[in-house]
């Protein structure tokens, strides 16, 4: 079936393009944008190995949130982007020597002996008729790893928090309401009577 | 047909392309970040072929909570970022020393 090999190189192909634009571009925002690229690639070889749930959590979480969260505070910044390019020459074939020297490594190890090949991991069938994997990963979730799902709420609610801690600034000088001080105020405080003799009838 | 070496090697190549990107842009912090979430995506293929070729939801369930805590990382990171410009006027990494490490 070389509908797969087709899919998998194309979809292979434009992740690492998309990768390759990342580290390369000078401007930040088109970095942001070939990084949408690459993960959109990668759900898509997700799809193609049937983790149909985490393919789809990957668009809405990351090309959804994470990469407008990234865009926005790129587009949001002023960076003069003159010196942040600077030494991209020069670190060039530092950085170029120790990729290629880690990918070598790392494929070493895995083509090495066929140790991942299809004798040791059988391709797997295709699940049976009414499988849903999100029905699978989600009774897997819940039934094994509950715990560990609350934390994870926990962690977001910390992250959320210090996000908002972290950039609210509060002006000095400006005029403000303060609704708790508009609400607890007496009557006293607003009002002043005034103890007077009544004046003598004018004119006539 | 496609094998777990196949994805292995996908993941690999994205991983030495992500630390070369940490090398080459070691002034700008933004791009500092993509790079770290690049590392995570290779990561994550390498969970999720062997949590498909070996039978296992273990691996999916570890890549779902990779992607919770990578998108806290994410957003505090850049808040740190926008508090960093907003005091510094910059995010050049050459120029944040004020903690004389």
């Amino acid at each position: 079936m070389p509908i797969y090999e087709i899919v998998f190189y194309a979809f292979s192909l434009v992740m690492l393009t998309g990768a390759v634009l990342v580290i390369t571009v000078r401007n930040s925002v088109y970095a942001a944008l070939s990084l949408v690229l690459t993960f959109f690639s990668a759900s898509a070889l997700w799809m193609l190995l049937e983790v149909e749930f985490l393919a789809i959590i990957l668009i809405l979480v990351y090309v959804g949130a994470v990469m407008v969260l990234f865009l926005f505070v790129v587009m949001m910044l002023d960076i003069n982007m003159e010196p942040l390019k600077e030494g991209f020459i020069r670190y060039l074939p530092a950085g170029i020597a120790v990729a290629v020297l880690m990918a070598m490594e790392l494929l070493l190890v895995i083509w090495s002996k066929g140790r991942f090949e299809e004798g040791a991991y059988p391709i797997p069938a295709p699940g049976p008729a009414g499988y849903s994997n999100t029905k699978a990963v989600g009774e897997w979730l819940f039934t094994n790893y509950l715990l560990a799902f609350e934390v994870a709420g926990v962690i977001l609610l910390v992250a959320i928090v210090a996000a908002v801690a972290l950039t609210l600034r509060t002006r000095t000088g400006g005029h403000r309401q303060n609704p708790s001080l508009q609400v607890r105020v007496q009557r006293d405080e607003r009002i002043r009577l005034v103890k007077m003799q009544p004046e003598p009838r004018q004119g006539s | 047909m496609l094998t777990l070496t196949h994805f292995l090697t996908l993941g690999a190549m994205l991983f030495s392309l992500s630390v070369a990107g940490i090398f080459l842009n070691r002034k700008n912090v933004i791009i500092l970040l993509v790079c770290i979430e690049l590392m995570l995506l290779a990561v994550n293929i390498n969970f999720v072929a062997f949590s498909r070729f070996l039978g296992n939801l273990d691996g999916q369930v570890f890549v779902f909570f990779i992607l919770t805590v990578a998108a806290a990382e994410a957003a505090i990171g850049l808040a740190i970022l926008v508090v960093l410009f907003r005091n510094r006027q910059t995010i050049n990494v050459a120029e944040l020393d004020d903690l004389k490490g």
